[in-house]
């Protein structure tokens, strides 16, 4: 199962799409390449799965523009538009076997019993449900319904995948199984991924790309190494990472003019530097994390190796950021300066 | 041991906490059902005083008997006619009205109003309707040049159309409560589905037949059930629409107006009546048993 010529990129233009008031996606303007894997990240509400559905079609857009290729696609049906969706509910059909399940694209698109009865068995062998192919979704696990709706959505070997949430609904453990093989598949299928989470360690792991949407528009596009490394704004350097950036008031750490953010790993605590109180210490086995108050509206967290002596709750400490590895942000707009 | 004495000693404790409930069953329900059954095979005079036995065989008399025959035959007909037209009819308005559009909210409304409106006053209603020579479905010109007898004798008194004409009196007055259930089925139906389904490529009608009706398929068991046995119930309809007339052929006299109808052959006999009552009563029985049975083989209970 390989796509040579059939994969598209995505471009969307100015898209925004209004309920009444509620701008759920503002002006939002997007280039995702030929086989990307990339991920719409923001939390919930910020318009991430309506931009989503926008691409396939669920949703007709207030304004803007969505290309598919070489189309433009806003008056296209989903059907024509070559994508296709997971939810993060899985959408199986109860009453249908696993193999019916899979089948059902096809059958739909009225291609003959015995080439979807092969396509299924192959988009089965792919996600290593042969096993399961009579059984009905609810005698399934809920890593098993994933797959199955992961094989629905191949086995028509479309373009472009549109994933909402995929994992959501999985416990932790496989959760972060199923990230490398969505991967993997990524790698296998050749085609264009975008993929909607609000878990940044996802984010992270599994794109190429990232786009960190909040309330309807994209605050930053990049790789996750450019989200992580150089955020565009206070809101991105603060959603990427765990624990999160470290936001130092403006004037204590530099000028009046800017804030001052530092990663975790990048905060210490000195002897002298920006006055704080110790609120919680917690000790996670391989390291303990130090959430200090800085004031009522800042917080910063020191990582320390695990074993070393750390100051008890309530003490007073003093904090710096590596001067090597401080994030510069406009204290009005919260847009990175430098 | 300690277990088997355990329970002997909740025994008087079971019996007083279920006594309530238990007297109520055995003096709304199980006595009359007893006295009816019983009473079935006694015969009365015209006052229903001194009845005397007259032998379990007046059970077989009656169900040999051409007018028993007759009235279960009209009762079959009319549930063939009411049940299938008044599912399709509520789950047709039931999708229509599922679309998140302006106004939905003023139709639902008025598709499930039915459900407050009595057998008499809809009854009633269709009476005027369908009266000769005021009514307004009896003067609309172009129904009068597709049903003639819509003026001469009457949709009510010809016994050609009578017994149609009643259903659609009944499938009308319990459209709302076939419309209300149908719609709370769908309303289970996850969205997502459908959207699956839509992005896949599959067509309105393809999305019915394929996600909507298996998945809301307890929901027309259910209904299915219960419009039958409301069907064979009917009594009010052909008691103010018919009398279950007309006359010579009795078009419209179902096992209830056998029962208890005005102008009923056996509404001077309480015997008769009772035993008529009790084989409808095991009728309905079988055929509920018989439509659980053969579509619960196909109805999908959620996962």
């Amino acid at each position: 199962m390989q796509y040579d010529d059939d994969v598209a990129s995505i471009r969307l233009v100015g898209v925004s799409k209004h309920f009444g008031d509620v701008k759920a996606v503002d002006n939002v303007s997007l280039d995702i390449a030929d086989r990307d894997f990339m991920i719409l990240l923001g939390p919930s509400g910020c318009g991430k799965s309506t931009l989503l559905r926008t691409i396939a079609g669920l949703e007709d857009p207030t304004a803007g523009e969505v290309w598919i290729g070489d189309s433009m696609v806003n008056d296209v049906e989903p059907k024509d538009r070559d994508v296709s969706m997971v939810f993060q509910s899985y959408a199986l059909y109860p009453h249908k076997s696993v193999q019916a399940n899979i089948e059902f694209p096809l059958k739909v698109r009225g291609v003959d019993k015995a080439e979807r009865a092969e396509a299924a068995k192959q988009a089965a062998e792919v996600l290593g449900l042969t096993p399961y192919l009579e059984r009905r979704p609810g005698a399934l696990s809920g890593g098993q319904r994933q797959r199955v709706a992961l094989a629905r959505a191949i086995v028509r070997q479309p373009a472009v995948f549109c994933m909402d949430e995929p994992l959501s609904n999985l416990d932790a453990k496989l959760r972060a199984e199923t990230r490398a093989e969505l991967v993997a598949l990524h790698d296998r299928l050749n085609a264009t991924f975008v993929y909607v989470t609000h878990d940044q360690v996802e984010a992270m792991t599994m794109g190429n790309r990232i786009a960190v949407m909040r309330d309807g528009i994209i605050e930053q596009v990049g790789s996750p190494k450019e989200v992580y490394d150089k955020p565009a704004s206070v809101f991105v350097a603060q959603f990427i990472g765990t624990p999160p950036m470290n936001i130092f008031p403006a004037g204590s750490v530099e000028a009046a003019d800017h804030v001052v953010g530092a990663r975790p790993e990048h905060t210490h605590i000195t002897s002298s530097g920006v006055a704080a109180t110790v609120a919680l210490v917690e000790h996670l086995g391989h390291e303990i994390q130090v959430v200090c108050t800085i004031d009522t509206e800042h917080r910063a967290i020191v990582r320390l190796p695990a074993g070393t002596e750390v100051p008890s709750n309530g003490s007073s400490v003093f904090l710096t950021a590596d001067e090597n590895h401080r994030h510069r942000f406009n204290v009005e707009t919260g847009l990175r300066i430098s | 041991m300690a277990v088997k004495t355990r329970r002997l000693r909740d025994i008087p404790l079971a019996f007083a906490m279920l006594g309530p409930s238990l007297l109520v069953l055995l003096t709304f329900v199980l006595y009359p059902l007893g006295k009816a059954v019983w009473l079935g095979q006694q015969t009365c005079d015209v006052q229903g005083k001194n009845c005397k036995s007259v032998g379990w065989g007046q059970y077989t008399t009656v169900i040999k008997s051409d007018q028993f025959q007759h009235a279960l035959w009209v009762t079959v007909k009319f549930a063939l006619i009411t049940v299938p037209i008044g599912l399709a009819l509520g789950v047709g308005l039931a999708v229509l009205a599922d679309k998140q559009l302006r106004g939905m909210r003023f139709f639902r409304t008025i598709f499930s109003s039915t459900i407050a409106t009595s057998v008499a006053v809809a009854s009633l209603m269709w009476l005027f309707l369908l009266q000769p020579s005021v009514g307004v479905l009896a003067n609309l010109g172009w129904l009068r040049d597709i049903f003639p007898v819509i003026k001469e004798p009457g949709l009510l008194k010809d016994p050609g159309t009578a017994l149609w004409s009643v259903g659609i009196s009944s499938i009308w007055a319990n459209l709302g409560f076939t419309f209300i259930l149908v719609t709370a089925g769908l309303q289970s139906v996850p969205k997502e589905m459908h959207e699956s389904a839509y992005v896949d490529g599959a067509g309105g009608w393809m999305r019915f037949t394929n996600i909507t009706l298996p998945l809301i398929s307890p929901t027309l068991l259910f209904t299915t059930v219960v419009l039958t046995s409301r069907a064979f119930q009917a009594y009010g309809e052909m008691d103010l629409l018919t009398n279950g007339g007309p006359i010579p052929q009795d078009s419209t006299t179902t096992v209830t107006y056998l029962i208890y109808g005005s102008s009923s052959i056996i509404k001077n006999n309480d015997g008769l009546q009772a035993a008529v009552a009790v084989l409808l009563f095991v009728i309905l029985l079988a055929l509920s048993a018989l439509q659980f049975r053969g579509f619960g083989k196909r109805v999908h209970y959620g996962s």
